[in-house]
Parts: structure tokens; sequence; C-alpha cells
């Protein structure tokens, strides 16, 4: 899969997240400046975790109105594949592409550990290789990762099988609305998440419970 | 023409932070006071013919930027 990978000032994931998209998914993935106007010609367009312009304004808010961004926007509208990590989810929330917000964590605190995750549709380009129900493992690292919406929104989404993952075993590190890690767009080729999962495919980082995912973008 | 733009969470928005906040000034001794609820002060200098083109130019970048509409209210006034 010709994969995308965009670069903002003050992201710091991109290298774990090449070498999973690379190891994992056989991916071949490019790195795209936050300036260019344009993209190659990609399948996936991902972006990665940190903290893009240091989190100023609003977490994502500065990337989110960056010149690359109307290239994704375009991407996506033609059905091309996104996925936000972390930051990067921020950065989607921020334009629009997927509903809701992402505010201060609940208990005001940075929380950097691992979570359980379920798979709550099965049916994405990230989570194909999974079964719904199915658990795994994952780390977050975030500050902002208390999702909200609105009640109305929220029927739809729920209704609308657009919560691809929710922290579950009682782990919602932040307070999220109906335990929200990921969601995506009507269409399902936008998705979003807070977790890393690009932090769990090898045993060096102790457990390899995402692989399936990236797996997922190469089947 | 000095544009004064406040943005403040949307009633029904928790705010985790105010809540902090309050337990801060309730350590310090404050009494008589409750729903502290923080937010954000923006101020610039704007160039436009009156008010009501400098407001209309400021709502467009708090739509578009400034606030994030699904939890933030703005509210603007000019001077000057």
């Amino acid at each position: 899969m010709k994969t995308t990978i965009i670069q903002f000032p003050g992201l710091n994931r991109e290298s774990d997240m090449i070498m999973a998209l690379e190891k994992v998914s056989g991916a071949k993935v490019k790195t795209v400046w936050h300036t260019e106007t344009s993209l190659p010609d990609t399948d996936l367009v991902v972006i990665p975790g940190g903290f893009s312009y240091g989190d100023y304004l609003r977490c994502g808010a500065i990337a989110a109105r960056s010149p690359v961004m109307k290239a994704i926007i375009d991407h996506a509208n033609k059905g091309g594949k996104v996925l936000g990590v972390c930051n990067g989810f921020q950065i989607l929330v921020e334009t629009g592409m997927l509903r809701g917000a992402l505010m201060r964590n609940a208990n005001l605190k940075f929380v950097c550990k691992r979570v359980v995750l379920s798979v709550e549709n099965d049916s994405t380009f990230f989570t194909s290789k999974m079964t719904k129900g199915d658990k795994v493992a994952c780390p977050v690292a975030h500050h902002d990762g208390n999702y909200f919406v609105d009640k109305e929104t929220l029927k739809r989404l729920e209704g609308d099988g657009q919560i691809v993952f929710r922290y579950a075993d009682g782990t919602n590190p932040n307070g999220s609305l109906n335990d929200i890690a990921g969601i995506c767009n009507a269409k399902g080729n936008v998705i979003g998440m807070m977790p890393h999962p690009e932090n769990m495919i090898e045993p060096l980082h102790g457990k390899i419970d995402c692989r399936p995912l990236f797996e997922s973008i190469a089947a | 023409m000095k544009a004064m733009i406040k943005v403040t969470l949307k009633n029904g928005v928790l705010d985790p932070q105010g809540k902090a906040i309050m337990g801060s000034l309730n350590s310090l001794g404050f009494e008589g006071y409750d729903n502290v609820r923080q937010g954000k002060y923006f101020e610039l200098d704007i160039d436009a013919d009156n008010k009501a083109a400098a407001q209309a130019k400021v709502k467009d970048m708090c739509e578009k930027l400034l606030a994030n509409t699904v939890i933030e209210n703005y509210e603007i006034e000019i001077a000057g």
C-alpha cells in the first residue's frame, strides 16, 4: 500500500509509525512536509502523534489549518484512506473531518500507560483483521484525549458503527464519553484514535497485540 | 481598531480545569462562590472601515480558528 506520512513541526512519533507501517503492513512510506500543497500518489495518509506547534491554542488547531490539509481533505473526499493517531486524531477533529473534540483529560494529568482497547467496528481498513469484541493492549500518552461530542451526534456515531475503538475493562484514562478511544467518519475511510498502536507491535514493546491492525492495512 | 475576544466553554461541557482552580481557591480560604469556568482571551489590532466590518472579520476568525465551536462559545468586542 502506498502510504504518506505527514510531518508537522513538533510531531515526534513519525519514526515509530513509519517502522510499524514498513515492518508489519509492508507499506512503502513517503514523508511529506506540512507546507506541501499536494500529495504524492498514495492510498493511505497517516498523521502521527506528537505536539504539533507545541499544542498552542488547542491541540492540533494550528496544524489543522496548514497548507497540506487541503490536499488531505481532497484525498479523503475521493475515498482515500486517512489514519490519525494521538495528535493526528486531534488534527483530524480540528479540520472537521471527524466529529467531536478532544478536551483536556478529566483528571488533568498527562497519562502515559497501557490500556485495553476493544474493537467495536471490524470492517474498517485498520481493523479488518480483527473481530468485533477483540481486546488488545495498547499504550496511550496524551494530555488532551477526553473525547466530547454533543448528544445527538454521539447517538448517530454509536448507531452508525462509527465508534472503532473503546477503552475496555475500566481503563478509560481520560474521561472520554462512552469510553471512546477511536472513531471513523460516515464512509469509514477516515479513522482517528488516541492510543498508539505503533508502539505495541514488537516483542520489545512488551506485547504485539496491535500487529493485526497494521496487518489489516496490508490486506 | 482593537478587537477583544473571549472564548469560553459552552454550558454543559465539563471544565476540569475550572474545577481544579476552584479547589485551589477553596484551599486559599475563599468562600461564597461557585461554578468556576476558565477560558481564553485574545486581543488584536484590526484595520476595517467601520465597527461592523471589523466585527464580521473577527467573527470569521473565531469560526475558522480562534474558537472550536464544537465545545466553545465566543464573544467579540470592538473598540476604538
